[in-house]
């Protein structure tokens, strides 16, 4: 059954389209996680499911309900803010109860789900306090137990790691990935930190400008990208691009007069393409010492960069700067000629002209 | 780097700390106190002189030394002033302009600051097609001068057959109020983070719970400036009262007048200067009592917009 599902959702603000004609079906207790560049409509399409935004157009289901025009507090939804947003004036436990309190509910039942809340969450010390005694990772937790409280069946996350440092924001995304494992409700999670969409998602939707570039599992958006915007937003250092074209009917590639063999290359038919760009990930390449026929690229190294764990090193291959994850240990002087071979299975190839993987 | 500011930390122990101190009779400092103290005494002057005379009797005052003290201090003119001045028909003294002024007081300042902060909000957190266009309109009425739409006022109390009443004058405290009210309500929610009022909603508050719940408790620095502006704007007003009441309900400051500007008989200076004291006293205590929250609440409503 679908938790939720988006039909053909359109927004516009005057002459501003902002989503355009949009679908997407969550599964029951599934981790869908949107992202895109600040500015790609994923922050208003969760508004749009909160119902805190009107659409110009389309339906919004939740729970097998059409919930398109109900009022945010009736869609069986719970929000996380970026910001927190938790109430000043009243103390975490009035935060916590202020939702259930306006839906009238009895006082036991409201002392219960504090209870609970406040043992997932382990701010049980904090309920007497008021928000602004608490440390920003606190903060967070007393507004993700404002959702949790509401027992809803989808959670909405808005950026909610973005105000925390570093240290707490991998804390805080463990928690968030072990709440989602113990209580299986469906979750969207707005992010533009991929770190974050990798690692917290089922299915990632990577949007840019309104529409939803690629909607699928983490492992596939980072090793099968849909097209050039999704593979260089998704990766850190950006996957490498050549340019070049595909020929030999598509079982080479040709690059600045270098062939390199297509064998192997997972992906649809490739056909001869004038204007091709073939994407690398870093980890892709290998640094060899001596060329292969059809298999390696000349390079030379520029400058390396130890990132702890492994290393990277930038090198120029035919005139473009390549980026290659090596062992920290192995250290490169720069200048040093090398040869790149290229792990084709694993490359994507996009066409120049529509930008779509091939 | 550390041993830098382990080097500057131990110069700045042995060191004197502190800025140089300033001899106390420098051409500066005599320049700015004076100058200071010059202005000061320029707008206390007149207080001086209002209070040495409603505390003197006339006798004393016909010497004509104003600026002295009284010799014989009397608060005959003080209790002359509140409980038996004449006006009209009426001697009961300014007693009976301060109860008035007081009813009047009351109703408008609620009302006003009802109207314009529920205002304040819808236009700043409830934006409708239109809103910005509507609060435009309602700027552009701060600055149309009370000259022009006294008469039309006239003409629409008596329609509404409030004219000549207390809740007529209410009501136009309240819609003269409302503009510069409104933009300073509008401000102040503006600052409040909007996804605390998205929070809000997801919660299922709705327009009053959210006003009532999230941002009345908010916002209590701008409601005392609204509260001053409004009491000391009430208060002082003159022309309002004398064209929409009667002078059974005229408030205190046309009842001043009235008690100041009389024409028979001797002017009384001494009872002359105890009222309009008595006058100023409701809006001097306000600002005595609040000049902090009033200064922080301006801060607060003005600096964003």
């Amino acid at each position: 059954m679908h938790s939720i599902q988006v039909k053909d959702l359109s927004l516009n603000f005057g002459a501003v389209s902002v989503l355009k004609t949009l679908n997407l079906d969550v599964a029951e207790g599934e981790f869908i996680v949107l992202l895109g560049p600040s500015g790609c409509g994923k922050s208003t399409l969760l508004n749009c499911l909160a119902g805190l935004l009107d659409i110009s157009d389309g339906e919004i289901w939740i729970k097998g309900k059409n919930v398109t025009w109900a009022e945010p507090s009736e869609r069986g939804i719970g929000m996380v803010f970026q910001s927190y947003a938790l109430y000043p004036q009243m103390t975490v436990r009035g935060n916590l109860t202020f939702g259930l309190k306006n839906a009238k509910m009895p006082k036991d039942e409201i002392d219960k789900r504090v209870a609970r809340a406040a043992e997932i969450l382990q701010i049980g010390p904090l309920l007497d306090r008021k928000p602004g005694a608490l440390s920003g990772g606190q903060r967070q937790r007393v507004a993700i137990g404002r959702a949790l409280v509401r027992d809803v069946d989808v959670f909405l996350f808005d950026e909610p790691l973005s105000n925390l440092d570093a240290k707490l924001r991998s804390e805080l995304r463990v928690e968030i990935k072990r709440l989602h494992s113990r209580l299986k409700n469906t979750m969207v999670y707005v992010t533009h930190d991929q770190i974050e969409a990798l690692t917290l998602a089922d299915r990632i939707a990577v949007m840019r400008s309104g529409i939803i570039q690629q909607l699928d599992a983490p492992q596939v958006i980072y090793n099968r990208p849909a097209n050039l915007f999704v593979a260089g937003f998704i990766g850190s250092p950006s996957m490498n691009f050549l340019h070049g074209a595909t020929v030999d009917g598509g079982r080479a590639f040709d690059l600045n007069g270098l062939t390199l063999s297509l064998d192997g290359y997972e992906g649809g038919a490739v056909g001869a393409r004038p204007k091709a760009i073939l994407g690398l990930r870093p980890e892709h390449l290998t640094i060899v010492a001596e060329a292969e026929a059809g298999r390696t690229i000349p390079a030379v190294v520029e400058l390396d960069e130890p990132m702890g764990a492994d290393s990277l090193v930038w090198l120029k291959a035919g005139g473009v700067q390549v980026s290659v994850r090596v062992p920290v240990e192995r250290r490169m002087a720069a200048g040093t000629a090398v040869h790149l071979r290229v792990d084709i299975p694993k490359a994507s190839l996009f066409d120049a002209g529509t930008e779509n993987r091939i | 780097m550390a041993d830098v500011t382990h080097a500057l930390g131990v110069r700045a122990k042995a060191g004197p700390r502190g800025a140089r101190p300033k001899p106390l009779f420098s051409r500066r400092n005599i320049m700015v106190y004076g100058t200071l103290g010059l202005v000061s005494l320029y707008y206390l002057l007149p207080l001086w002189v209002m209070v040495v005379t409603s505390l003197k009797g006339m006798p004393e005052i016909r010497l004509g030394n104003v600026f002295a003290p009284p010799v014989e201090i009397t608060f005959q003119p003080w209790v002359k002033a509140w409980a038996e001045a004449c006006t009209g028909l009426n001697c009961d003294g300014l007693s009976r302009g301060f109860f008035n002024s007081v009813r009047i007081l009351i109703p408008s300042v609620i009302c006003s600051i009802a109207v314009a902060s529920v205002s304040g909000y819808a236009l700043s957190m409830w934006k409708f097609r239109g809103s910005e266009v509507f609060f435009t309109i309602l700027m552009i009425g701060a600055f149309v001068p009370y000259q022009i739409m006294i008469y039309p006022i006239v003409i629409l109390l008596r329609e509404l057959g409030l004219y000549g009443g207390l809740w007529g004058l209410v009501l136009v405290h309240t819609v003269f109020g409302l503009p510069i009210l409104t933009l300073l309500f509008r401000n102040y929610f503006a600052t409040v983070p909007e996804e605390l009022f998205k929070a809000a909603r997801v919660d299922g508050a709705g327009f009053w719970a959210i006003f009532f719940k999230i941002m009345m408790p908010m916002s209590l620095p701008i409601f005392v400036v609204a509260l001053i502006l409004q009491v000391t704007g009430i208060w002082n007003d003159f022309l309002f009262g004398v064209i929409y009441t009667k002078p059974d309900l005229y408030p205190m400051t046309v009842q001043l007048n009235n008690i100041v500007n009389s024409v028979q008989g001797v002017k009384e200076y001494n009872v002359n200067m105890a009222a309009t004291l008595l006058t100023g006293l409701v809006p001097l205590t306000i600002y005595f009592i609040s000049g902090k929250l009033f200064v922080r609440g301006i801060a607060a409503g003005a600096v964003k917009g």
